[in-house]
């Protein structure tokens, strides 16, 4: 079933009555080419690009609860490529030329919207930075452009432009960044990918490994044992529990992040609004709540949920920046698990066990990164070969000392 | 979340600074590149019960040994992690 204008007009007419479920709910096959461990938006991008583009159509995804269950529905939605060191810069552009033709590409409608992001400084320091991550965005291809304390006031006449500790002095904006349908990215992936024949294998968890002479033949599950060509584990926030069960560590710890979604309100913030001198960034969902998040707890954590401090923290950073939210009131705030890596950058990379590849470590910034993810995933299960803008991401880089440290904070996952 | 200091009995966890895991008290003598590299950016990472450095930074500037569960965030047991390390040389003499 393709979705256009003209099937939502024919099905008005019809009463919606032929509307279909998304994709199948296939039982597991005793054997597939590639086994894609985790169903959430990297895995399921993972194996649409595989069927896509390279052909390859023998594909499972292996998910232990529901689609999309775990941190691809817990995001704050923002996309955008404005990094700064060269391992990760151009792939996080690649990854917005992936989300400008998205829809197209997958034929549903992730309410991608280019609503711009807007990071402030407030300091001459700060400004100096962002000059300098302006013109390395410049070098790949990407836009910015660094706004005075006039520029930001046409834009944001309301923002506090006058706090006494951290007065508003500019902001770098890149205007193709703007935020997605969170939910709608994973369930578009796995609709194209089912419609290209992957199985999406719901309530199977992966229990272990089958590893013979250093080679993975497949996995044991909760629905018994899958054989496989080759396994991707997408798994971020549990990548340490499911990859020890092949025996390794990894250079990952797992953090909870929160986020946050007042009532909704009347269109009050029209892009992403980042705060430079604390950790508050915020965007208005098309249903009017404010959504908006800060740091991770710092500990820690597999509960998917977190305390009380960083809420206060979370909520002052508002507070400083934009006085009037205020009255809004607070709907619903959660809990996602991160996998925080020791340098703050993802891995996409083969494991010293042949045919077991892993797609890890993306911090907080895994929800923008969903189609390039995907995309060098199934680059590199493909052909063996990392993709052209993920060669940096590789899970040696620490031991070797090319780690890709955007902070500069050294090895403190809770600090990244 | 609140941490019982062995000291100073229960102190909110806000007064403490996070390092990780406890392992990191035993860091690997000699020039062993590959163990100095597994020490620095490997962890265990459990779902479970979890022994992590906590260093009282708006206190005693103590570091204590937490066992806590991060499946939960319950807090086990809280000790000095000077008591813990001397503990381990004691055992390795």
């Amino acid at each position: 079933m393709k979705f256009s204008g003209f099937r939502v007009f024919a099905e008005a007419m019809r009463g919606h009555k032929g509307w279909r479920p998304l994709w199948r709910d296939p039982e597991p096959q005793p054997g597939y080419d590639v086994v894609i461990v985790g169903g959430g938006g990297h895995g399921l991008a993972t194996a649409f690009y595989l069927a896509e583009v390279h052909g390859i159509r023998r594909v499972a995804v292996l998910e232990k609860g529901w689609l999309g269950s775990g941190n691809i529905g817990r995001n704050t939605t923002i996309i955008r490529s404005n990094y700064l060191l060269p391992g990760n810069q151009p792939f996080y552009e690649f990854s917005m030329k992936l989300w400008e033709g998205l829809e197209q590409a997958i034929n549903f409608n992730a309410m991608v919207s280019q609503r711009g992001i807007l990071n402030l400084f407030h300091s001459d320091g700060q400004r100096d930075a962002y000059r300098r991550r302006g013109n390395a965005m410049h070098l790949s291809g990407a836009d910015a452009e660094l706004l005075d304390q006039d520029g930001v006031r046409r834009m944001y006449p309301w923002l506090n432009f006058d706090n006494a500790r951290f007065p508003i002095k500019g902001g770098l904006l890149q205007r193709r960044a703007g935020t997605a349908r969170h939910d709608g990215v994973a369930w578009g992936y796995a609709r194209a990918a089912d419609q290209r024949g992957v199985d999406l294998i719901q309530n199977c968890e992966v229990t272990g490994f089958r590893i013979e002479n250093g080679t993975v033949r497949g996995v044991e599950t909760s629905r018994g044992y899958i054989a496989a060509g080759k396994v991707g584990v997408a798994v971020a926030g549990s990548s340490s529990r499911v990859m020890a069960q092949a025996g390794m560590r990894l250079p990952i710890e797992s953090h909870v992040l929160q986020a946050f979604v007042s009532e909704g309100l009347k269109p009050a913030i029209d892009g992403v609004i980042t705060f430079g001198a604390g950790h508050f960034y915020v965007s208005q969902s098309d249903k009017g709540g404010l959504v908006f998040g800060g740091d991770i707890d710092g500990y820690n954590s597999y509960a998917q949920r977190g305390n009380l401090p960083v809420v206060e923290d979370v909520l002052e950073g508002g507070m400083a920046l934009m006085p009037r939210i205020g009255r809004a009131r607070l709907l619903r705030s959660w809990g996602g698990v991160m996998d925080m890596s020791m340098d703050g950058s993802p891995i996409i990379d083969r494991t010293p066990v042949e045919g077991l590849y892993l797609n890890a470590g993306w911090c907080y910034g895994g929800f923008k990164a969903t189609p390039a993810s995907g995309f060098a995933f199934a680059h590199l299960l493909a052909t063996g070969q990392s993709h052209p803008t993920a060669k940096a991401y590789r899970l040696d880089r620490f031991a070797r000392g090319h780690v890709i440290d955007e902070k500069g904070v050294g090895a403190r996952p809770n600090l990244h | 979340m609140l941490i019982p200091h062995p000291l100073l009995g229960l102190r909110d966890a806000q007064e403490f600074t996070y390092l990780g895991d406890a392992s990191l008290i035993d860091r690997p003598e000699g020039s062993d590149e590959a163990a100095l590299a597994d020490y620095v950016y490997l962890r265990d990472n459990p779902a479970g019960l979890h022994r992590e450095l906590w260093f009282h930074e708006q206190g005693d500037r103590s570091w204590l040994v937490v066992t806590r569960n991060t499946l939960t965030h319950e807090i086990v047991s809280a000790e000095l992690a000077r008591d813990v390390a001397l503990a381990r040389k004691e055992g390795v003499a």
